[in-house]
């Protein structure tokens, strides 16, 4: 995709506020100048930021612990809502790496790709990303009680998905491709011990990590994961039943101490 | 299988002296002492014995004698009696060697190759019982010029500083999680690090609600397992401290097994009860110093910039070239872990065989970072082996701000060094979770202990600074014209940047 700089957005900074709501030109900002702004609005009771030509700022909505509503138009740089608890973040392009990076709550949707470890060592909230997303997807992602995160990717993912996942829920739907998708993902789930991912389609064994088991989902699982495929549905088309009847896998850690044995004592 | 392993400490009682109150037996997690109704004596099965000393320390007679086993392998100095030990538990367990604390094996201690130097007729020393004596340090970056300026008549700063760490003193107490301890260790080392105006460090472990209200003097880690790392935690730490490495176990991550996950360890690292808590040998967002520097801003954006953000590695062949990569990724302060740094749990061929001791790694990151001079834009602070007050003072004159101790904090609450953290039995309340154990170690006390060996190490500092003819340690950083070496090689000398005694 082209992207174009806005020549008539002006310069950067705050262009707009009205009822509740604030638009920032992030153009050139530096990200801590940007991030300065989106904290000082969200601290000043603003519900709703809109961030326009952003070019690759870092950290977007990382700091803040309000619910505000951040629209990212542009491509957002590294660790989008790293350590982030409680804004909404909708981006209008591609993601870059570290999306969600050890995330406590809140909501990030991507209307493109995202890069590498979205979602590494997250521990609450969700995650939607439309297309496809890199490598380490999900790594070391956690659960806690009620704190349970969701990734879900909509494309395909690479190697080592669900690296080291100790808890969590993740969906691979796999859209885009005719008929049954076949992950090229090697690696997937290698450390496992806890949470769950599905996966639409098949993988092979050799693809999985030593320490992942797999099962076709069942009745139950799909009704399980349903309202988070309609969720993504909602963001960004498509049938939910469709996608949910077109067979899934599931993949789930084969212990939840999976080096138990492995020292002298 | 029959173990062929020797009992290795023998255990002797004095009959004579013995009351039969079963302290030994009541105190020994190991099971080591047990009393037999009938015959009316107290036996012991030394197999079990650890050496941890809790017994003879308890007993009220002084009835027990633990001592080394004098039944040995024909000497031979490869095939020793630890050699054929651990070919035994490897051939009985198919498993992985695993130990607690520190390297133990013998390679030089270069602080006990060093001597300081004191002032005789010219310059003359300092009383510091009479006279003002300043250890308080601050670590974080310094800026490379500061301009003073005037506000209504008065001198005032005009550079602004960056956020600093202030210490009564110049040592902290090292990362140790909650997990590795007991909470009534962290209890202890979060009360004794506020009451003397220093920090203590969570280690990876996360921090226990109740702990909270220490937080202006508590280093929170992040680490590669993220443990217990959410908004909160980043908040109410005075500093933070992405863990990429450490010196009992450089290079490779951790686990917490599962049966150390109790209730309150979930709760505090934020994952269910029993699971192995994993922490991954890299951060898997950090490849490269580029993606270090990420991080640390992360952190930084995350909290405001309001924290200062320290880097600890463990010590190893190229620390030197590292640490400048971390200073200029932006941490303000560099911290470094020598192969003798302690641990809860570590294999024990890695524990003693991989990294290098601190003094030379700290001599070697000191000069580098002023050869380039970037020195003052972080921090640097020494782990690993720190056991008394002439090891900090010769540590700061070889170029660190400060250490950070965690073995000598230990002992000091009664660690015996038994080596047997990672079995969770600690007799003495430290390294457990069991409720019946950890509830030995009254955290007033812990506190107590702590404060005192602050204090007497701290005393001890000034009498050597005054000694020396300063009256305040930031004039002994880097000061190495006071330190000189004694028995070492050139070589040696080189790395240290020190002069061999007499010259
Ligand atoms: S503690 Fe000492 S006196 Fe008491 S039973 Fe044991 S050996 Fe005997
Ligand atoms: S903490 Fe406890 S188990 Fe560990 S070495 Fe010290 S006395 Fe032994």
């Amino acid at each position: 995709m082209k992207i174009e700089v806005d020549h008539h957005a002006g310069l950067p900074g705050v262009f707009a506020r009205e009822n509740g709501k604030v638009r920032i030109n992030a153009g050139t900002l530096h990200y801590r100048e940007l991030n300065n702004m989106v904290k000082g609005a969200a601290a000043e009771g603003l519900e709703e930021i809109e961030l326009e030509n952003v070019f690759g700022q870092r950290y977007i909505g990382s700091g803040i612990r309000r619910p505000v509503r951040i629209t990212v138009h542009g491509v957002p740089g590294n660790d989008l809502g790293a350590f982030m608890d409680g804004p909404r973040i909708t981006v209008d392009r591609n993601a870059q790496d570290g999306v969600g990076n050890t995330m406590n709550s809140g909501t990030i949707v991507v209307h493109g790709r995202a890069g590498d470890i979205v979602a590494m060592g997250m521990r609450g909230g969700k995650i939607f990303i439309r297309d496809g997303v890199g490598y380490r997807a999900a790594i070391h992602m956690k659960e806690y009680r009620k704190h349970v995160p969701v990734l879900v990717i909509g494309g395909e993912t690479q190697d080592f998905l669900g690296e080291y996942m100790a808890g969590g829920l993740v969906l691979v739907l796999g859209l885009g491709k005719k008929g049954k998708p076949k992950l090229a993902a090697r690696h997937i789930g290698t450390g496992m011990h806890g949470g769950l991912i599905f996966l639409r389609g098949e993988v092979e064994e050799h693809q999985l990590g030593k320490e992942a088991a797999v099962e076709r989902a069942s009745e139950a699982d799909l009704e399980m994961i349903r309202p988070h495929v309609e969720e993504y549905t909602n963001y960004f088309g498509g049938k939910a039943d469709e996608i949910l009847g077109s067979g899934f896998i599931k993949l789930y850690a084969k212990s939840h101490r999976p080096f138990g044995g492995l020292y002298a004592y | 299988m029959k173990s062929y392993i020797l009992p290795q400490y023998l255990v002797e009682r004095d009959d004579y002296r013995c009351i039969r109150c079963e302290v030994c037996a009541r105190q020994c997690a190991f099971d080591v002492h047990w009393y037999d109704e009938e015959e009316d004596a107290v036996f012991a099965d030394e197999s079990k014995c650890v050496g941890c000393l809790r017994c003879v320390t308890l007993c009220p007679t002084n009835a027990l004698v633990v001592r080394h086993n004098p039944t040995q392998i024909p000497p031979n100095a490869n095939w020793t009696g630890e050699v054929l030990r651990n070919i035994y538990r490897q051939a009985e367990t198919g498993g992985v060697l695993l130990t607690g604390m520190g390297c133990d094996k013998g390679y030089p201690i270069y602080w006990d190759r060093i001597v300081l130097d004191a002032s005789q007729v010219t310059n003359p020393s300092i009383d510091p019982l009479r006279e003002p004596m300043e250890l308080r340090t601050y670590l974080g970056a310094k800026p490379d010029v500061v301009k003073v300026g005037r506000k209504g008549g008065k001198p005032s700063l005009e550079t602004r500083l960056t956020p600093q760490l202030r210490l009564e003193t110049p040592i902290m107490f090292s990362a140790i999680s909650y997990g590795a301890i007991s909470y009534n260790a962290c209890e202890s080392l979060a009360r004794a690090a506020t009451e003397m105006g220093t920090y203590y460090n969570t280690g990876e472990g996360g921090l226990h609600r109740n702990l909270y209200k220490y937080g202006d003097h508590t280093i929170c880690q992040v680490a590669s397992g993220r443990f217990g790392v959410h908004a909160d935690y980043l908040e109410v730490a005075a500093a933070l401290e992405i863990k990429i490495g450490q010196g009992a176990k450089p290079g490779i991550g951790g686990h917490l097994p599962g049966e150390k996950v109790s209730a309150e360890i979930s709760r505090t690292r934020m994952i269910p009860k029993g699971t192995d808590a994993i922490s991954p040998a890299p951060h898997h967002d950090i490849y490269s110093i580029e993606d270090l520097a990420q991080l640390i801003y992360a952190l930084k954006e995350a909290t405001h910039w309001e924290k200062p953000v320290s880097v600890k590695i463990a010590a190893v062949h190229n620390s030197a070239a590292i640490a400048s990569g971390i200073v200029r990724a932006g941490a303000d302060i560099v911290a470094l872990d020598g192969i003798r740094g302690g641990t809860g749990a570590a294999p024990t061929m890695i524990r003693d065989n991989v990294g290098i001791p601190i003094e030379l790694a700290l001599a070697a990151v000191d000069t580098r970072l002023r050869e380039e001079g970037i020195r003052n834009r972080a921090s640097v602070v020494v782990a690993g082996g720190i056991r008394n007050s002439s090891d900090v003072i010769k540590a700061i004159a070889l170029g660190a701000d400060a250490v950070y101790i965690g073995t000598a904090a230990l002992v000091a609450m009664g660690c015996h060094v038994c080596q047997k953290c990672y079995t969770g039995k600690c007799n003495w309340g430290i390294a457990t979770q069991d409720p019946y154990l950890s509830k030995r170690l009254n955290p007033d006390v812990g506190t107590r202990r702590l404060v005192n060996l602050l204090t007497g190490w701290s005393h001890e500092i000034m009498e050597m600074l005054g000694g020396m003819g300063i009256n305040a340690i930031e004039s002994l950083r880097g000061n190495r014209l006071r330190l000189r070496g004694v028995g070492l090689t050139q070589e040696e000398l080189d790395i240290l940047g020190i002069k061999h005694a007499g010259a």
